[in-house]
């Protein structure tokens, strides 16, 4: 039962409010992809016992999609961001590398 | 025996007596008596039997830890099995019974269970079901059955007679467990200004600590409980609640309290359980320990109890377990328990320290009082069936020859003290082994970790490993401080309350006794009471491999009933460390899961039951519908008619009647429940485009066009009729069930992945009532009706207009989903029902029927049209089902478009859509099989095809169906066998999926 702060309506949000939307950044590979770009986009995922980077919607409240960076093997939660973006902010990944120096997940660190 | 004595019993009114029934057997008790305190006086020792061996076993705890004296409690809509004697609250009237004997708690015939144990070891279950014996069937199966489950289920027709409740409540601090810690550092936090919620499982304040004894302050620990108490009630920022068990801690300081309100009081009014449903900055868990029973011969005899539960039932209750008592113990705590029966007058026949060395000033007191202290001895086993008789006593550091028969008729056992680590441990909090206490304790620095990413739980008292009441206090009084600090407040300096008890000598771990006890008696130590798990079955799994903790449990049942290990589980893994020649906290322990005991299922439920289980969605003619018949069908959230019964009517002849008045008169259809979505902006047509597999930003003003819709994976997810209403305005038709989620689908796609296109989506299904006219007449009534020109001029197939009919607002769509002249025409909602009666009453003339969602379905079969949900089930494509046409080759991009060219997707043997005409008219089975030539790798036949829809066709006189087949389209004629659930074989042949009006003449009239 995690608290999420939806960072439209600035809620700190119930989990039983949430929906929850897999990984973040994902890159959509449509027609003239290649069959392992296609493979990547629709069915890799990461798995990480750590830090990790997921999507989320308030779905009981605003109704907005937004990006969670938390810790899955701790739940700390780092931030929580606009969906609207195809990376992590700085302030995010600063507030990772203060909780957690050397980290990485895919091309981010 | 076990009688109540005239002394003692803080807890009870004798002015107040009670009466109440154990298996019928009417008996007395007082108020503030347990029923196990109260069955204690009545002499009742043995209080039910066990699980597997069906032994004797009597109480032998005191609290929420006790295994054997499970009972089922109430009558009728009341009854509960397996509820705890010793935390359930005596009152006038209780009725219990007990559990897990056939025919009689004193004369059970599964007993001789105990006869055959050598035949039912560790791991019995696994190993019989992986070798199926005649023995097994004919023997073994029948016995288990008969001695299977533990306590009684309600019987069927039982309906729960009470209410419940969920409570959600938000707190800076939860502190759970009323005992001195808890009260001191909910006292100390609540100084702070923070919120604080202090819950507590028992219906007293104060714990153990008064029973234990010691002075607050110089003063008795009762007038310090008394004070801090009433300290704490007069605080505007303190909630308190006694009867409130902190069931669990999860994610970011969730916890769950779980109230009793009126199980102590069953008229009382309002609800029985309450589910506090608890948001906590920081949690306190001041949970207080559990005293461990010793492994010996015969420890499960009726009459051996943990020894500070024996001080309880004499402190609290006035109770005394036996008259002659034997006490055995590894620690100086048993003393007070050993000098309490004392003082009650109960004789005291001998200590049997473990240690060597014996203990240290309790011990002194003890003989001082006359008692006989043996140090180094041990109990080498306990004697007696239904009752202890008498406990043969040896060397501690020895096989088990017994030197002395000692006479009593009870024994108090202690093997030291282990905290309540279970919440602490819920949400991740590790332990760390305490190697002079021989006891798991919660580690502080490795805690459950919050949002912050620190810790959010902190330990007070003895659930810190803190025993003795100087240590409680000052750990309590730390972690309230710590707790409101961490949750934002400063608290107040202030002075520790001092607590002053007898200093004790070190307590030595004793997982056997005696230490080399022999296999006759280690078959004879019991470490699971409720389960039956013995030394020896821990010592077996070992021996065939078990090495992890959480399997040999698995494999033994070892902490796996009602009580979850409370009192076995630290035995269990040590006999085990042993057995594997490992340390205790290399093995480790099993995981502590919620709820800490177990809570109710009407708890969890809370208020939703009945009709507020799940509100239904009801369309403005919903009551129209329930006064005429409607036959309901659940239809997402909303009921839909599946068909409107007439008097005398079977659901079959209704539909029949309903699909033929159709076809050849007239028929209404409340279509209010379609998904009405509404996309517009400068961006719509080119999102739709998105979405949509055919091309809609080309739909002229004014025009119909139906729709495919296809997840990125390229299956099929929605279809329905979009209609272009201005040059940014679309409306979309989803499914009765997708609208919601094709809603979000939109809204998924727009927020994330083309934020910057300008397009808004609202869902305005529950805007308008929708009403489908449909069937030859269905021109002629709205005509009747008068206002817009409906003709076939002004209003073409697969045209909408908006305008009057009658005295009504009406958006008018000329689409078909039945084959016949139909219009869907949307009205206000708050107009719906009038809109409804004013076709029914002008609809009398032509013939009018109201059709249900069977006759629906039917309809579009008979014209090939496919069903989401029917044909489709997120493996199907649109290829598959004939729908190439709806799929755009001019478009660059659509949701789908690049799955949809996978090597799979484009095989030529996937299964197609065919029509299926059994050859005998008869109705194929829905789901059915088409089997062909050979059979796979497990020997059953091949398949070759499905049926997806399959429906009796009044207007045709036979069975109709669709279904997806190998090649099918290409199979014309063929007929398919089709194999039923019953033997019977289905002949099918593959047609044409329309069979009625090919050529669309009837609709387009
Ligand atoms: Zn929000």
């Amino acid at each position: 039962m995690l608290i999420l702060r939806c960072p439209y309506c600035g809620n700190d949000v119930d989990e039983t409010d949430l929906a929850p939307g897999g990984e973040a950044h994902i890159r959509r590979h449509g027609p003239g992809s290649t069959d392992a770009e296609l493979t990547d986009y629709l069915f890799q995922r990461e798995n990480p016992r750590g830090v990790h980077f997921e999507r989320w919607r308030h779905a009981a409240g605003c109704g907005k999609w937004f990006h969670a960076a938390r810790a899955t093997d701790t739940l700390q939660v780092f931030g929580t961001y606009s969906a609207q973006t195809t990376e992590p902010p700085q302030e995010i990944r600063d507030a990772i590398t203060k909780a957690r120096p050397g980290w990485s997940w895919r091309e981010f660190s | 025996m076990s009688t109540r004595l005239p002394s003692h019993g803080r807890l009870i009114d004798r002015s107040a007596q009670v009466t109440f029934t154990f298996n019928g057997a009417t008996m007395r008790g007082y108020a503030g008596d347990t029923l196990a305190s109260a069955l204690l006086a009545n002499d009742r020792m043995m209080v039910g039997r066990s699980f597997k061996y069906h032994r004797p076993r009597g109480v032998v705890a005191s609290g929420a830890e006790e295994p054997n004296a499970l009972v089922g409690l109430g009558q009728g809509n009341r009854f509960e099995p397996n509820q705890r004697a010793t935390t359930t609250e005596l009152f006038d009237g209780l009725t219990a019974v007990s559990q897990n004997h056939w025919p009689s708690l004193d004369f059970d015939i599964g007993a001789v269970n105990t006869a055959l144990a050598r035949f039912l070891p560790a791991g019995f279950y696994y190993k019989m079901f992986i070798h199926p014996q005649p023995f097994w069937k004919h023997v073994y199966e029948p016995f288990i059955r008969k001695s299977a489950g533990l306590g009684r289920a309600p019987d069927s027709e039982a309906r729960d007679a009470d209410t419940y409740e969920h409570f959600h409540v938000q707190t800076d601090i939860l502190v759970i467990g009323g005992g001195v810690a808890g009260l001191l550092a909910a006292r100390n936090a609540a100084l702070s200004g923070a919120r604080v919620l202090l819950i507590e499982q028992t219906a007293h304040w104060g714990g153990r600590a008064p029973v234990d004894g010691g002075t607050v302050d110089g003063a008795p620990v009762d007038k310090f409980v008394e004070q801090i108490v009433s300290e704490l009630e007069t605080m505007a920022n303190v909630t308190m609640r006694l009867r409130c068990m902190g069931a669990g801690v999860y994610d970011h300081g969730y916890a769950l309290g779980y109230e009793r309100l009126t199980d102590h009081d069953p008229d009382a009014p309002g609800p029985r359980h309450r589910l506090w449903r608890i948001r906590a900055r920081r949690i306190v868990t001041a949970t207080g320990a559990i005293e461990r029973p010793l492994s010996f011969a015969g420890n499960d005899v009726p009459g051996v109890m943990l020894a500070g539960a024996m001080r309880d039932y004499v402190v609290n209750w006035g109770v005394a377990p036996g008259r002659r008592v034997v006490v055995a113990t590894n620690n100086d705590d048993a003393y007070r328990t050993a000098i309490t029966l004392k003082q009650a007058g109960v004789d005291v026949v001998r200590v049997l320290d473990a240690r060597a060395a014996g203990g240290g000033a309790l011990m002194e007191e003890a003989r001082s009082l006359g008692i006989r202290v043996d140090p180094g001895r041990a109990i080498a086993k306990v004697s007696g069936g239904k009752r202890v008789k008498k406990v043969a006593i040896c060397n501690q550091d020895g096989i088990g020859g017994a030197r002395e028969d000692l006479s009593c008729d009870a024994v108090a056992m202690s093997g030291g003290w282990s905290p309540v680590v279970h919440l602490w441990s819920h949400c991740g909090g590790k332990l760390a082994w305490d190697e002079d206490r021989a006891h798991f304790r919660p580690d502080p620095d490795r805690p459950p970790l919050g949002a912050d990413g620190r810790g959010f739980v902190v330990t007070a008292g003895a659930a810190s490993g803190a025993l003795a009441l100087d240590a409680v206090l000052d750990d309590a009084a730390a972690a309230g401080k710590a707790a409101a600090k961490a949750a934002g407040h400063s608290p107040r300096r202030g002075k520790t309350p001092r607590g002053e008890t007898t200093p004790e000598a070190a307590m030595e771990p004793v997982w056997l006794m005696p230490a080399r006890a022999d296999t006759p008696l280690r078959m004879k130590s019991w470490l699971d009471f409720q389960n039956d798990v013995k030394v020896s079955d821990v010592q077996l799994a070992a021996r065939e491999g078990y090495e992890s903790v959480e399997h040999t449990k698995r494999y033994t049942t070892l902490g796996m009933a009602t009580d979850q290990g409370k009192l076995s589980n630290i035995n269990g893994l040590a006999i085990l460390a042993d057995a594997l020649e490992a340390e205790i906290p290399k093995v480790g322990t099993t995981t502590f899961r919620p709820p800490y005991t177990p809570i109710s299922m009407g708890a969890i439920a809370g208020e939703a039951r009945g009709e507020v289980f799940q509100p239904i969605r009801r369309t403005p003619m919903h009551d129209w519908h329930e006064r005429n018949g409607a036959d309901w069908e659940p239809v997402g959230h909303w009921r839909r008619p599946f068909t409107y019964l007439r008097p005398g009517e079977t659901v079959h002849d209704a539909v029949n009647r309903e699909v033929k008045n159709t076809r050849e008169n007239l028929g209404l259809l409340d279509a209010s429940t379609l998904g009405k979505l509404v996309v517009k902006g400068p961006d719509a047509g080119r999102f739709l485009d998105m979405m949509y597999t055919n091309m809609m930003s080309t739909l002229k003003v004014g025009k119909c066009r139906y729709g495919l819709m296809c997840s990125e994976n390229g299956f099929l997810i929605d279809d329905g009729v979009v209609a272009r209403i201005d040059e940014d305005t679309w409306l979309c038709h989803t499914t009765t069930g997708g609208a919601e989620h094709i809603h979000a689908h939109m809204e998924e796609w727009l927020q994330t992945e083309w934020w910057d296109w300008k397009v808004h989506v609202a869902n305005l299904t529950e805007q308008y009532a929708q009403v489908a006219v449909v069937g030859p007449n269905a021109r002629k009534v709205l005509e009747t009706l008068g206002g817009m020109d409906l003709s076939k001029e002004a209003l073409a197939f697969m045209e909408w207009k908006d305008g009057r009919i009658g005295e009504f607002d009406a958006r008018v769509y000329r689409i078909s989903f039945s084959g016949e002249l139909s219009y869907e025409i949307a009205v206000p909602a708050s107009k719906g029902q009038a809109f409804w009666d004013a076709l029914i009453e002008a609809g009398r003339a032509f013939g009018v029927m109201p059709y249900g969602t069977e006759c629906l379905h039917i309809l579009r079969a008979e014209k090939g049209f496919i069903m989401i949900g029917d044909e489709t089930d997120g493996t199907v494509i649109p290829q598959d089902l004939g729908l190439s046409w709806a799929i755009s080759k001019k478009k660059e991009d659509f949701l789908g478009k690049r799955a949809q060219q996978r090597s799979h997707m484009t095989d030529p043997n996937r299964w197609k859509l065919v029509g299926l005409e059994t050859v005998d008219g008869s109705v194929l089975p829905d789901g059915a099989y088409a089997v062909g030539e050979g059979v796979n790798a497990n020997g059953q036949r091949n398949t070759v095809g499905r049926v997806t829809s399959t429906y009796h066709s009044a207007n045709l006189g036979r069975g109709i169906a669709m279904g997806l087949v190998l090649n099918g389209p290409d199979r014309m004629g063929e007929v398919l066998e089709f194999p039923g659930t019953d033997g019977t074989v289905f002949k099918a042949k593959i047609v044409d999926p329309v069979v009625y009006d090919k050529d669309g003449e009837k609709q387009n009239v």
